[in-house]
């Protein structure tokens, strides 16, 4: 049995001994050539004269280019064809693109790039958040608003009421390895392109479009990518439609690696956001009805802002039932850096919404926090009895099996039906799990015992003060277009017995490879090392989805599996037919293949299904069941379920400077029946780690100029070494998933980076500490923001 | 320039540009990609590699560390690592079984810099790997792995012993041979540790026609010490100055133990950090709080001055074309010097206001006082408003609350991306009252609370 085995990364011994290839470790053949782009230096206005003399005549340069030297289409946007390659004669951020040099070396196109004599007719660019509502630049004609029930009269009868406001910082991916592509001619004008993305479809569209051939004449590989978090979903278009251009004009194999100052210079982050909020809630602090209003600046071009502040009005209400609610989303339109896709996809921001208005809601009534949650959370799954976590074995059978281990309550035609919970976007909440695992993790980390003592502790301090937090997290599974969510697959059976396999996923350390190959060697029952994972490749399965939203082993392990079990049910079949026996009575299992008295080895089972001429090589396809959404409306069913999970977070603050450390973590994560508890626990350590940077350390500078100042990490700090917890207790609730996923498995790349909302909250909560008002912590909670704090909660 | 080294054990003899990185070197002409670029300036240590010379193996940045300074060296990278057969070194194989690596880019920079650590029987991980940034596995299995480890032996392959090597004329191994050259060469560059000048190449992108390199000469890399002095040649590395400051202060120690990192400690060095008139470079704050003697040549002239005067305004030092910091002298004594780095992030990163602060109080009265303090102007510089504030008042909070506010006269901060100008401000007046406080014992710092 090969799923729900902690087994190693697939490449985890390349990776150690430096043998794991990325697109720039790649051997370019000889006389290869380099790309670099020459950036504009100011965020808004015009370009009057551009001399690139200076550029031509650099050592080593082999062209220069510019919008006009393009032959087809100037675009690299994923959406709305808004974001040329190389500006056009307007500037909209400092860091655009404006020309290409294509070059002997990669140093001598950096080199050369630097040269471009550019004079512009400057314009008052716009920057912030409230310079663009008030000039009502933004994307779409108006603010998106979705509400369910009478939001104002809910407000105007509530007996208790808040407002307050949250801002939050964006997030810069930092994936350890930059953007890079590598693009080799081909014959009659085909493209191969390396390129370092999270969607190889996408750059296999761009790249055609650019070049003006259709997609069959372009073949996009990715192996792997050294890190992605959403910034490789979009992000990678301009270099691998840049080196195709190039390539198909020099007839030279063309590469492009971003130094790291202009991946963090030109490329998008995560979306910053401020959300304030008005809410009525009654004396137990459950909540009546809440008006929120989120702002975020999308940046110079749509890219994928949409879906993204979708995604953030999806998760207003994180894990708490709002009977009456009204979300208004500005999607502003601003002079940086597009933001775009980034674990989480505006989601967390959300969260962080809601979870700020429950800590609100808590200091204003004097309770714990904790206690509001709970009163506040979605009602039990059906049936939803405390349970305690089990091993999760997973079934035989995907499809099989329904809900397992638990009772139903109201099962008669004429019993009472449980009262149906709906979102604020109208789809129905059956699967929570966040009571039974918040009592468990609260027991688990002796939260009660330690919020009092920490109390103990801060009355005996002047200097230093502690606090504690719990956050819950449930986030949707499935991406919100509903199209998307397809994969395909593509398994062949060596007659050896040896397995390739290949779908449409990309692996960018989050371990679905392995995932799938789980998956695929548990199909056919052999060991998981007879199965070779191989490089995405846009040859071999077309048409694929970006690797995002946390569905890669949801869709592909599925499409894989639906592969595998069509060679399988083809051998069985030919077993059963030459051994009279049934095919159902065929077993693939531990190695061996079983039919009827007779047991043979895979690769004889192999063998003998090639000698008597059975196709040996399928395709498979999946698409996530029961999906409708209307996101102009707001109402449907996006989600084909919900991942949970909830985190309990120690921190201590010093109140002279405002530098604060965490101190413990303890964490329950909700990854259905694991595939791999290993690779999960991995995803959610480095989730909250991750999601933690976004809310402390890791601050966006821009100056009023629009020049980004946190370019690289000398300025950028993502959590380093000692910034994770001391103390770091990670356990999986490992209950199947109640909807039929592969093995009842759950999505677990972004659901865990909304832990980190736990670190932000007991930040706020040691701040409170200091004194009698509410501290309104506003993120990246730096050191300069917590002492900011002190002295409002002092003031 | 003509350089020598053993790459993986075995002897390279190359010509090498003067500012090629070992990194591209490595990448491009050698075909080893294992060592990866993830920043190209020291910040990431995703290219980190093992280097031996006479002082033993430390692990380095390969984007900024020029071939030249290689001469005489010998060099292990992530490749090396493991046995010749191909057999894991303990490191990888617990990397592999704790799971301590997920997208594997930043990975290679961790073994190299574990394998160092492992070499050196170090059991200080979060310090070892302070100058590695992972983005995937939130460190944990990282370090289970690291700990997993410690006891394993060293494989034997690892011990690299560095080739006898021909003097070079772009390394002087004598001051006398140094001062006299760079005299007639005053637009030269000197090298120490590249830590700041390999950022002018791989950031700026500049040439530099002539280079020397420090790290051969003799005089420069000795540390000699008095009976109540300590003099620290200018090519002393910071890793050796955290050695020698360990039993002497804490608080001064802990303060280098956060300087950069392990990667930029064993670069980094003592003179280049004063040379460079880095207004937010943290060693100077502390020896000028400490009284610290700076030492210059030119030609055969030499000349010292108390270090603070050394620094005139921002980017401007009191240093004639041609002549060299040779090195700094210390006053052993410092009982009471407490150094205070304030940054975004705790490792490696560059301080938002570095206070330095030895004051000496007898009988309840302050006879003695400096402080000094990095990002609060655009020089090092001395709070003399505030020590005059302080100077024979009664050690009381009150007269920590008119010296807090005396610092207003003394620095106007600016802001910048690391801090607010109020912030600055705030928090040096703030530190004071943590040097109060400190002195009398109380708990003053988030590292020292567990949870």
């Amino acid at each position: 049995m090969s799923v729900a085995k902690p087994l190693p990364h697939d490449a985890a011994a390349l990776h150690v001994t430096g043998q794991a290839r990325y697109v720039d470790d790649l051997p370019a053949p000889k006389g290869s050539l380099h790309l670099a782009f020459g950036l504009s230096e100011i965020a808004c206005g015009k370009i009057k004269r551009l001399s690139l003399d200076a550029v031509k005549a650099a050592p080593g340069v082999v062209a220069v280019l510019t919008a006009e030297d393009l032959p087809f289409t100037n675009d690299v946007s994923p959406s709305a064809h808004d974001e040329p390659l190389l500006a056009t004669g307007d500037i909209h951020y400092f860091g655009q693109p404006i020309f290409m040099v294509v070059a002997d070396t990669h140093l001598n196109a950096r080199k050369a790039a630097r040269l471009g004599q550019i004079t512009y007719a400057e314009e008052t660019p716009i920057l912030t958040l409230d310079e663009a509502l008030a000039a009502d630049s933004r994307f779409e004609d108006g603010p998106r608003i979705w509400s369910k029930g009478d939001v104002d009269a809910a407000l105007a009868a509530a007996p208790r009421r808040l407002q307050g406001q949250v801002e939050m910082g964006g997030q810069e991916h930092f994936y350890l390895e930059g953007q890079a592509a590598l693009a080799l001619p081909q014959e009659g004008g085909d493209m191969v392109v390396h390129s370092s993305t999270q969607h190889p479809t996408e750059i296999q569209h761009k790249v055609a479009d650019a070049i003006g051939v259709p997609m069959h004449s372009v073949r996009c590989e990715i192996r792997r990518m050294g890190g992605g978090f959403g910034g490789k979903e979009s992000q990678g278009n301009a270099l691998a439609v840049g080196c195709a251009i190039a390539a198909r004009l020099t007839g030279k194999p063309c590469k492009m690696r971003y130094d790291r100052d202009d991946d963090m210079m030109i490329t998008g982050k995560r979306h910053d956001f401020r959300i304030s909020y008005d809410v009525g809630f009654d004396d137990q602090g459950r909540v009546l009805g809440i008006d929120f209003t989120q702002m975020t600046r999308c940046g110079w071009a749509m890219d994928l802002s949409l879906p993204v502040a979708d995604r953030a009005m999806l998760h207003a209400d994180n894990a708490y039932h709002l009977p009456a609610a009204r979300i208004t989303s500005h999607r502003l339109k601003t002079n940086t850096q597009s933001a775009t896709a980034f674990r989480g996809f505006g989601g967390p921001q959300g969260v962080l919404g809601i979870e700020r208005v429950m800590d609100h809601i808590a200091a204003e009534l004097g309770e714990d926090p904790v206690a509001i949650r709970q009163r506040n959370y979605y009602a039990a799954m059906e049936g939803g009895e405390l349970s305690a976590p089990r091993p999760a074995a997973p079934p035989d059978s995907i499809s099989e099996r329904k809900k397992m281990g638990r009772g139903v309550r109201y099962g008669a035609e004429f019993s009472p039906k449980p009262v149906e919970q709906i979102t604020p976007y109208g789809m129905p909440v059956t699967d929570f799990i966040l009571h039974e695992m918040t009592e468990d993790l609260l027991a688990r980390s002796n939260y009660h015992a330690r919020r009092a003592a920490i109390a103990d502790w801060n009355a005996g301090q002047s200097i230093l003060k502690k606090g504690i937090a719990f956050s819950p997290v449930k986030f949707g599974i499935s991406f919100t277009l509903t199209h998307l969510n397809q994969a395909g697959a593509l398994v062949h059976v060596y007659q050896d017995g040896s397995v390739h396999m290949n779908h449409g996923g990309t692996e960018m350390g989050q371990g679905l490879f392995q995932k799938v190959a789980q998956v695929a060697a548990h199909r056919f029952g052999i060991d998981v090392s007879q199965v070779k994972i191989t490089a995405t490749d846009t040859g071999k399965v077309p048409n694929t989805s970006a690797t995002a939203a946390s569905s890669g082993s949801d869709l592909n392990g599925m499409a894989v599996a639906n592969a595998c079990d069509i060679i399988r049910d083809r051998i069985a079949e030919c077993l059963a037919e030459l051994h009279q026996s049934r095919k159902e009575d065929v077993v693939f299992a531990d190695g061996e293949v079983q039919v009827g008295q007779t047991s043979m080895s895979f690769a004889e089972a192999a063998q003998t299904a090639y000698i008597n001429r059975v196709s040996l090589s399928a395709t498979g396809f999946y698409k996530t069941p029961d999906l409708s959404w209307d996101r102009m409306k707001g109402e449907g069913r996006p989600f084909f379920y919900f991942a949970q999970g909830a985190a309990v977070t120690e921190v201590v603050i010093d109140t002279l400077t405002g530098e604060n450390r965490i101190l413990r973590t303890d964490i329950l994560h909700d990854a259905g029946a694991s595939l791999n508890p290993a690779l999960d626990i991995g995803q959610v350590e480095g989730g909250y780690v991750q999601g933690a940077g976004w809310l402390t350390t890791e601050e966006l500078v821009w100056d009023d100029k629009g020049r980004l100042r946190t370019h690289a990490p000398a300025t950028y700090k993502i959590p380093a070494c000692s910034d994770r917890p001391d103390i770091f207790n990670v356990a999986l609730w490992d209950q199947p998933n109640p909807a039929q996923t592969i093995y009842r498995s759950k999505a677990v790349g972004e659901p865990p980076f909304m832990l980190g909302i736990s670190a932000f909250l007991a930040l706020s909560d040691a701040v409170a500490a200091c004194g009698p008002n509410y501290p309104a912590l506003q993120a990246p909670a730096t050191a300069e923001e917590v002492l900011r704090a002190v002295g409002r909660a002092r003031a | 320039m003509n350089v020598t080294f053993l790459l993986n054990g075995e002897t390279v003899e190359i010509t090498a540009d003067p500012t090629r990185t070992l990194l591209d070197w490595l990448r491009e002409e050698r075909g080893l990609t294992g060592t990866k670029e993830g920043c190209n300036e020291g910040d990431c240590g995703a290219c980190s590699v093992i280097v031996t010379d006479e002082g033993g193996a430390k692990a380095l940045n390969a984007c900024i560390l020029f071939l030249p300074q290689l001469h005489g060296k010998a060099v292990r990278t992530v490749e090396g690592v493991s046995a010749p057969d191909g057999k894991l070194h303990p490191v990888q194989q617990a990397m592999v079984e704790h799971h301590g690596s997920q997208c594997g880019f930043c990975t290679p920079g961790f073994i190299t810099t574990m394998a160092a650590g492992h070499l050196a029987g170090r059991k200080d991980h979060d310090d070892v790997l302070a100058g590695n940034l992972c983005r995937c596995t939130g460190y944990a299995p990282i370090i289970r792995a690291a700990k997993a480890a410690e006891a394993t032996e060293v494989p034997p392959h690892m011990a690299d012993t560095p080739p006898k090597v021909p003097a070079q004329p772009y390394a002087p191994t004598t001051l006398d041979e140094l001062a006299t050259w760079y005299a007639t060469h005053p637009d030269a560059t000197l090298i120490a540790g590249a830590t700041d000048v390999g950022l002018w190449v791989t950031k700026d992108l500049r040439a530099l026609p002539e280079v020397a390199f420090l790290n051969r000469c003799v005089e420069l890399r000795a540390v000699t010490e008095t009976e109540d002095a300590i003099h620290f040649g200018a090519a002393v590395t910071m890793s050796e100055v955290l050695d020698v400051i360990r039993p002497l202060s804490p608080s001064y120690a802990e303060m280098i133990r956060r300087y950069g990192s392990e990667q930029v400690r064993n670069a980094a060095t003592v003179g280049g950090n004063i040379a460079n008139g880095s207004p937010i470079g943290d060693n100077p704050p502390a020896m000028i709080a400490l009284g610290a003697t700076l030492h210059l040549r030119h030609g055969d002239e030499t000349r010292e001055m108390p270090i603070e005067d050394f620094f005139l305004d921002y980017g401007k030092q009191d240093r004639a074309p041609g002549e060299l910091v040779t090195g700094v002298t210390v006053p052993k004594t410092m009982d009471n010097l407490r150094c205070y780095k304030i940054s975004k992030r705790f490792d490696q990163d560059i301080s938002a206001v570095c206070g330095c602060f030895n004051i000496a109080v007898e009988n309840g009265i302050v006879t003695g006082v400096r402080i000094a303090f990095g990002g609060m102007a655009g020089t090092p510089k001395r709070a003399t408003a505030v020590e005059t504030t302080l100077a024979g008042q009664p050690w009381t909070v009150d007269t920590i609350a008119a010296g807090a506010e005396a610092f207003a006269q003394d620095y106007s901060p600016m802001t910048d991306m690391r801090a607010s100008a109020a912030y600055r401000l705030e928090t040096a007046q703030n530190l004071l009252h943590r040097y109060f406080a400190d002195l009398s014992g109380k708990p003053t710092s988030v590292l020292e609370v567990s949870g």
